[in-house]
């Protein structure tokens, strides 16, 4: 039995030690500030020229312990958690723990309830997707699509601003229904704002998918082969990407998903170009499900229990998960009976997409790693927690 | 699948892989002996009725009365779209176990957020340090136990 606990600084001093290539090696910091990291994540990157040797990511900048904070609050309190974390898919993210409270107590939900939380699911995997397509256009060097991703999703963030009050942290779902009932005109303005992006989405195939640099820089950079990513525990996009069709909306179906008629996007190659494409699509087909969904809003109640009854889970695990924008979300609960669970955990899915560029990225060079780290579409407070 | 039928089917096909007299009562999950885990996880994996290729999540549990841990192990299966939920209660004052580094890559990854977490031991882990925290905290923050100067008394 061997354990030895290294620090970051022995590793990098033992590998600095083995200077078995011709030219000098470097070690250099990309991070915590870099742009194209999206947030606080730092890479030590070893790189010989401009080609990267290895790559060790550094996390915890943003580290919050909103595991340790979830043992000391109750569930209801817990679901403003979440939305701290994936902050553009931070609606889906109330109804991961919305969805494990609800089954594990086998509290019935009516139609109404289902059918909101899933309209209201799409437009976070759109805003989420055209958010991150205008950043993916700023990380190559474009500006113009950063300011095109914002502005549309500004129409939505009205939108959802309109119905729950918030524009960045949306609080909407909870155990047992969703806060507020919808706006008498939140159904008009969801038709508007379909009619508005259809052909918006024309303009940033144009604008990106048809630009030669664009395809130049993403094709065959990357790959990410299946087998590599269910190895690697990616999920979403990027598992789909590589051409494995797991998605929880299918294979689960939770909500209402069953009853809308949609496709799941997968790639060929898994490559940056697939990563890439793949959420073009899938913000076509979201937008398809809101249709199908917006006009026949069954009638009921918003909430089926009062928001002041409190939670008790039974005594054992409970867990669920959901797909995000970025994959799936798991929650887990180990409960002790009281209002407080014993010890919650979340999955995220950026922390296990984020690994596989230790592999992808190998060989590459720093601008690839910028496109790659792009299409993976990392949000770091997912990621530290 | 449901997970309880699952979790029989399991419990039935490798009959002397589970373990009986856990300490602490759970019905749902499948709790596998320490000394035959990293085996099993091997089997399961490669078996053709169960086909777990993803190792979804990896956590542990702290029972402080019981004075053990619970080691969670999430799989899921990307062909038969089935998951599981695969516990390893290990000894609180020892707490070691193997590492699944060779079966999933992604295991790695997540036993070092364990370790930064919990203060489990993996053996033969090739990279174990500290993931989140600084390399020189002392403690380990979801243990029940845990206590430091930042800490308010609710």
């Amino acid at each position: 039995m061997t354990i030895h606990l290294k620090t970051l600084n022995e590793i990098l001093h033992n590998l600095d030690e083995k200077k078995h290539w011709g030219t000098k090696e470097y070690f250099i910091n990309m991070g915590p500030q870099h742009p194209s990291t999206h947030g606080v994540l730092r890479f030590v990157l070893k790189l010989e020229g401009e080609i990267i040797k290895e790559i060790i990511p550094i996390l915890g900048y943003i580290h919050r312990g909103i595991e340790k904070i979830g043992e000391s609050v109750s569930y209801r309190n817990f679901v403003h958690l979440t939305d701290r974390c994936d902050y553009f898919s931070s609606i889906i993210n109330n109804w991961a723990v919305s969805r494990t409270i609800e089954q594990a107590l086998n509290m019935e939900t009516n139609d109404r309830i289902e059918t909101i939380r899933t309209i209201f699911a799409e437009i976070q995997r759109i805003q989420s997707h055209t958010m991150w397509w205008g950043v993916f256009g700023m990380d190559l060097g474009a500006f113009t699509p950063f300011f095109y991703g914002f502005r549309d999703r500004e129409f939505l963030t009205s939108i959802v601003e309109e119905t729950c009050g918030s524009r960045l942290t949306m609080n909407y779902i909870q155990p047992g229904g969703v806060l507020y009932d919808i706006k008498s005109n939140f159904i008009k303005r969801i038709k508007q704002y379909i009619q508005y992006l259809r052909p918006r989405i024309e303009e940033y195939e144009k604008l990106i998918s048809d630009n030669v640099i664009v395809q130049k820089r993403t094709e065959n950079i990357g790959i990410l082969p299946s087998e590599k990513a269910l190895s690697f525990g990616s999920t979403g996009p990027v598992l789909r990407a590589s051409g494995i069709p797991l998605d929880l909306r299918k294979n689960d179906s939770y909500g209402v998903y069953d009853k809308v008629k949609f496709s799941v996007v997968i790639g060929t190659k898994g490559d940056s170009w697939d990563r890439y494409w793949i959420r073009i699509e899938e913000m076509r087909q979201s937008l398809n499900i809101i249709e199908q969904l917006v006009d026949n809003i069954p009638a009921g109640k918003h909430m089926v229990t009062k928001y002041t009854t409190k939670i008790k889970l039974p005594v054992g695990y409970h867990h669920s998960s959901i797909e995000t924008a970025r994959g799936i979300l798991g929650i887990f609960v180990a409960s002790d009976g009281m209002e407080n669970p014993y010890r919650i955990h979340m999955r995220s899915p950026n922390y296990n997409n984020l690994w596989s560029i230790t592999d992808m990225a190998v060989g590459l060079k720093i601008s690839d790693l910028v496109t790659i780290v792009s299409t993976l579409d990392l949000i770091i407070p997912d990621v530290d927690r | 699948m449901i997970i309880s039928i699952l979790k029989d089917a399991i419990a039935s096909k490798y009959e002397s892989f589970v373990m009986q007299d856990s300490k602490v009562s759970i019905d749902t999950n499948v709790i596998i002996k320490l000394s035959k885990f990293p085996e099993f996880m091997q089997l399961i994996r490669d078996d053709k009725d169960f086909k777990f290729d993803i190792l979804l999540d990896h956590t542990a549990v702290d029972y402080i009365d019981e004075n053990v841990f619970h080691l969670v192990y999430h799989l899921y299966s990307s062909s038969y779209n089935h998951q599981v939920i695969v516990l390893v209660e290990v000894p609180r004052d020892k707490p070691v176990v193997s590492t699944l580094c060779n079966i999933w890559r992604i295991a790695e990854w997540q036993e070092r957020e364990v370790f930064d977490l919990f203060g489990i031991l993996y053996n033969n882990h090739p990279d174990l340090r500290r993931i989140f925290l600084e390399d020189d905290w002392v403690g380990f923050p979801l243990r029940k136990n845990y206590k430091d100067n930042f800490m308010l008394e609710k």
